[in-house]
């Protein structure tokens, strides 16, 4: 059989072997093209997004991709309305604190977890785990009855107490701990560091890739958050992106261009961290995949 | 910090109702219709998705020439809003003056189509987007899986001239069993907590036309934040509790059956 040996084959022939297959295989290149435009199908609902964003109200009637004037009216005028830049403000403190909260907390649990004999130790790791499966939608009035009593109903406090450490993180920075050699901390113990020194300088660089996985998730999650801040807060000031482009789109029912624009403005910052850390992601969700 | 049985407390803290809370749902006609929904979202959802992605995934692990920008076409979705997809996706399903799928249908002379606005499509037309924004997720999962079993396998079929089929059935997706299961569970409490695509599309009347989109999640927002009847909430989510234990169980007795 020629394509065993082609495996096997020098170097030489390999290339050979690639180039009679990318000439003759008609099925490979159907199966590209099928791909590809399925690929370009998936990004069409975005792209639709950002161009109506730049069209006339007039044009939005046009199925026409690309506008005919490009302008940014639309966001000079959503913007001049002021709300948009709190809401953006408040989404990105709000995911920047959760982000910086949870991946210290959860990598400083985690890896007490992970490497330490403690009494109770078992439990907690139970306790944690059995939350896991326990999403946002369910605790939402736990919270809420809670945030009424302590009076952190439309504060940022009360927006970000449930996300300041995720049962999902503990869980994922425990098993990469796992990881980390034994043999590393003894030394340094004996090396004379005490135990908060060795987990920040020796454990945490050794598991920085679990770190910016989890950072990831973390930032998206809040960023995109909905339920939870739409229930907590009460005034506009407080609102997040999404909580408040929901109530903007919602009054700007038909100018769809406008609500367009609103998308476009909650959208567009993940997609450049995304164009820009894309590899690093993409190994991020399949290393915090597999192991979660 | 651990909150995971809160919900109990909160029945008794109120007022002690007993069961009636449970009684209450038990004969709402409303809770029946949603809890239908929640299984319709869940049943149609997960497969769909899990067949799509594992098709794209199985031919672009296959794939060289612009092998990354092609993966990144499909995975851009995962990284939108939910909220900000929902109108988006609500802005395309519009009749025809504004919407782009009834522009594209009356460009050519095919009838209307109502999306959100009939009882009956318009459920599969929230899950849509759902589905969409998914399945970048899936794929590299998905692939991951793939890339993990040893090409040695393969190369064995080959040698004993099993058709590519069977090799598929016999070999790939037996060996991908353990990516499957987290895949189905992963998305199954996804679509069972779906909630900003639902709301976000019917603002106008949350879960309508007729409660024939409502799922659990936003029928205990109501309860809660609408009608402020905190205890029927609690006891609506208790439900949805069950039904994630019951997922979760399952997912455990597939694990061991590996």
């Amino acid at each position: 059989m020629a394509t065993v040996d082609d495996i096997r084959a020098s170097s030489e022939t390999l290339v050979a072997a690639r180039t009679i297959r990318a000439k003759g295989n008609w099925g490979q290149f159907i199966r590209w093209l099928i791909l590809f435009l399925g690929g370009i199908a998936m990004v069409m609902p975005i792209v639709y997004m950002l161009s109506t964003s730049m069209k006339w109200p007039h044009e939005i009637y046009d199925v026409t991709l690309i506008p005919n004037e490009p302008h940014f009216e639309n966001y000079a005028y959503v913007l001049e309305d002021g709300r948009f830049y709190g809401w953006f403000l408040n989404s990105l403190i709000i995911a920047i604190i959760t982000t910086v909260s949870a991946v210290l907390f959860d990598s400083l649990i985690g890896y007490t977890l992970c490497k330490f004999r403690f009494p109770g130790r078992y439990i907690v790791f139970i306790a944690i785990l059995s939350t896991l499966m326990i999403p946002t939608e369910m605790l939402v009035i736990p919270w809420y009855l809670m945030s009424q009593q302590f009076g952190w109903l439309d504060t940022y406090w009360g927006i970000m107490f449930p996300g300041l450490m995720t049962a999902f993180g503990t869980f994922l920075m425990k098993q990469f701990f796992e990881t980390v050699p034994d043999d590393f901390i003894e030394a340094a113990r004996i090396d004379g560091l005490n135990e908060l020194q060795i987990w920040w300088t020796v454990a945490m660089p050794l598991v920085k890739p679990a770190l910016a996985a989890l950072a990831i998730f973390v930032f998206l999650g809040n960023w995109t958050a909905f339920i939870w801040p739409l229930i907590v807060t009460n005034s506009w000031e407080m609102y997040t992106l999404p909580v408040g482009l929901s109530t903007f789109a919602d009054e700007a029912d038909v100018q769809w261009e406008l609500v367009m624009t609103g998308a476009a403005i909650s959208t567009i910052p993940t997609l450049i961290v995304f164009l820009i850390f894309q590899r690093f992601i993409i190994r991020g969700v399949v290393m915090a995949g597999l192991k979660g | 910090m651990v909150i995971s049985f809160q919900d109990w407390n909160l029945l008794g803290t109120r007022e002690w109702a007993g069961w009636e809370n449970y009684i209450k749902l038990w004969n709402d006609p409303d809770f029946w219709q949603v809890f239908r929904n929640t299984f319709v979202y869940l049943f149609l959802g997960t497969p769909i998705s899990l067949v799509i992605s594992f098709l794209i995934a199985y031919h672009l692990d296959k794939t060289r020439f612009m092998h990354g920008f092609i993966r990144m076409l499909y995975f851009l979705p995962f990284m939108t809003s939910a909220v900000a997809m929902a109108w988006v996706w609500r802005w395309f399903y519009q009749p025809v003056p504004t919407g782009l799928f009834n522009n594209f249908l009356a460009q050519f002379g095919i009838p209307q189509i109502e999306f959100l606005r009939s009882t009956t499509n318009a459920l599969p037309s929230i899950l849509a987007p759902a589905v969409w924004a998914g399945l970048g997720f899936q794929i590299i999962i998905f692939m991951a899986g793939l890339r993990a079993i040893p090409q040695s396998y393969y190369e064995a079929a080959r040698i004993d001239g099993v058709s590519k089929t069977a090799t598929l059935f016999e070999i790939t997706i037996p060996l991908l069993k353990p990516t499957i299961v987290f895949l189905v569970v992963f998305s199954s409490i996804g679509f069972l907590r779906i909630f900003d695509q639902v709301f976000n599309m019917t603002t106008n009347d949350p879960g309508g036309p007729l409660n024939s989109t409502k799922p659990l999640v936003l029928a205990i927002y109501q309860s809660a934040f609408t009608d402020f009847d905190m205890g029927y909430a609690a006891a609506q989510t208790v439900v949805l509790f069950l039904i994630l234990l019951l997922v979760s169980l399952f997912q455990l007795w597939l694990m061991k059956d590996r």
